[in-house]
């Protein structure tokens, strides 16, 4: 399967400035979103973790879209990503 | 991947907003809990705007109205819907862009790009106005004067009384700043939790400084900050996210997580602050300040000089790391609700860091 994952919002300051990320799962056909973030903090996520993971969910504060739609639509933590789909992190606790 | 989950997500994928029954919903509104589309979004999103703006009367036809922007996402959706509703409901207000640039490399320069590229997208006027001009100083020169621990204080000081003299030196009679819903519901907590009476009674108005400064509303008052980062991101606005590289706005950021974390159990929490705070009683014999003028610049005051002037005083002197810490023992001793002031100064300017 193979997905695109987005940072925005300030949340790219923690993955080495870089916005946007296609990962590849080549044994997999979905993965629970809960253990994409997991994988996300071990492989692209570059310093303080605990601004994007708390209590094993996305920090509160932290917008989540799915495929252009907010994540309480579909279960929030709870979805399985799927092939195709498009996950977009937006932090909503920097400055305005 | 299991049965059940399938379901639930195709069942989901099937379901239409709840107010026009005919698209694919692309929100939970946190305030109400109704799935809505793109489309409806706009609609409820821009029209309770106009009716928070209509209901408090924030403005009058022919207002000159200064925008405080700073380039983020509350000011920067600001900008777009104040245009927006402007023309649509030909509220007949003259609008501008009033940026305050303190003088912090890295941070404020960056953003104020995006303020310039805005003032091209609304066509409308932008002024920005530099520490440096108003007071003679940068942020970043009285941070190597003063260091780190006070500096939030010269700013916050310093921010005010700019966004003002900006409006002022532009013929403005209003300004409208960015400050959201989370905001305000932040500013009551942090308000009781440190027994600060005036504040807390002033800190949910929609309007502010109406006795000498120049009136400031917030707009937003009632819109949600998820809808607010919503709005910007489906309509692709250009805006700026980072964090001052000076304030660790501690105290302001536990409130923060403390409110996200009760949110996400019970969305209408941050509403429901609001109206706690709209409809506290306070003891009518509590002593609030008398508000007189700063003998040396004419700015409101409570005393002779104002915080600014008082704080340039010193910096001009080369004493200002002496001198805070001098003044706030002095207070300490003579007068308990002067310390509470002076203490929540440094903090209640972290809401003014937020425009």
């Amino acid at each position: 399967m193979k997905i695109k994952v987005e940072l925005s919002g300030g949340l790219e300051l923690l993955f080495n400035k870089i916005k946007t990320h296609e990962i590849t799962f080549d044994d997999k056909k979905s993965i629970p979103l809960k253990d994409l973030i997991i994988w996300m903090k071990d492989n692209l996520l570059t310093e303080r973790e605990n601004l994007f993971i708390v209590d094993g969910t996305v920090r509160p504060g932290i917008l989540v879209l799915i495929n252009e739609a907010d994540w309480e639509l579909y279960g929030g933590i709870g979805y399985d990503v799927e092939d195709g789909d498009n996950i977009i992190f937006i932090s909503t606790l920097h400055g305005g | 991947m299991s049965t059940a989950t399938t379901t639930t997500t195709e069942q989901q994928k099937k379901k239409l907003c709840e107010i026009c029954k005919v698209s694919r919903p692309i929100l939970k509104r946190p305030k109400t809990g109704e799935s809505i589309c793109k489309e409806c979004f706009y609609t409820v999103f821009e029209d309770e705007i106009h009716h928070t703006i209509v209901d408090n009367q924030l403005f009058k036809r022919g207002d000159k109205v200064a925008i405080g922007a700073s380039g983020g996402k509350d000011s920067t959706v600001l900008a777009e819907i104040m245009t927006k509703l402007n023309k649509k409901y030909d509220y007949g207000l003259d609008l501008f862009l009033l940026s305050i640039d303190e003088g912090i490399t890295g941070y404020r320069d960056d953003s104020l790009e995006t303020v310039k590229r805005n003032q091209e997208q609304y066509q409308i006027p932008l002024k920005i106005l530099s520490y440096k001009e108003l007071y003679n100083w940068t942020m970043d020169e009285i941070v190597k004067e003063i260091g780190l621990k006070n500096n939030c204080t010269f700013c916050g000081v310093f921010r005010r009384q700019a966004l003002d003299r900006g409006a002022i030196i532009l013929g403005a009679n209003k300004i409208v700043t960015g400050h959201n819903a989370d905001d305000i519901a932040e500013t009551v907590l942090i308000n009781l939790l440190r027994g600060d009476i005036p504040r807390l009674q002033r800190c949910v108005n929609i309007v502010t400084g109406s006795e000498g400064a120049l009136p400031r509303s917030k707009p937003f008052k009632y819109t949600y900050q998820k809808e607010i980062v919503m709005y910007a991101y489906f309509k692709k606005l250009d805006y700026f996210s980072t964090e001052c590289i000076y304030a660790p706005n501690a105290y302001r950021g536990h409130v923060r997580d403390f409110l996200k974390d009760l949110e996400a159990i019970r969305p209408s929490i941050i509403i429901d602050i609001i109206h706690s705070g709209e409809n506290f009683h306070f003891n009518e014999e509590f002593k609030m300040p008398v508000q007189g003028t700063c003998i040396q610049c004419g700015y409101i005051s409570s005393n002779q000089l104002c915080m600014a002037c008082e704080l340039l005083k010193n910096l001009n002197s080369g004493l200002a790391k002496v001198k805070l810490s001098l003044h706030n023992k002095k207070l300490k001793s003579t007068n308990p609700q002067h310390q509470l002031d002076e203490n929540n100064n440094q903090n209640n300017n972290n809401l003014e860091i937020k425009i």
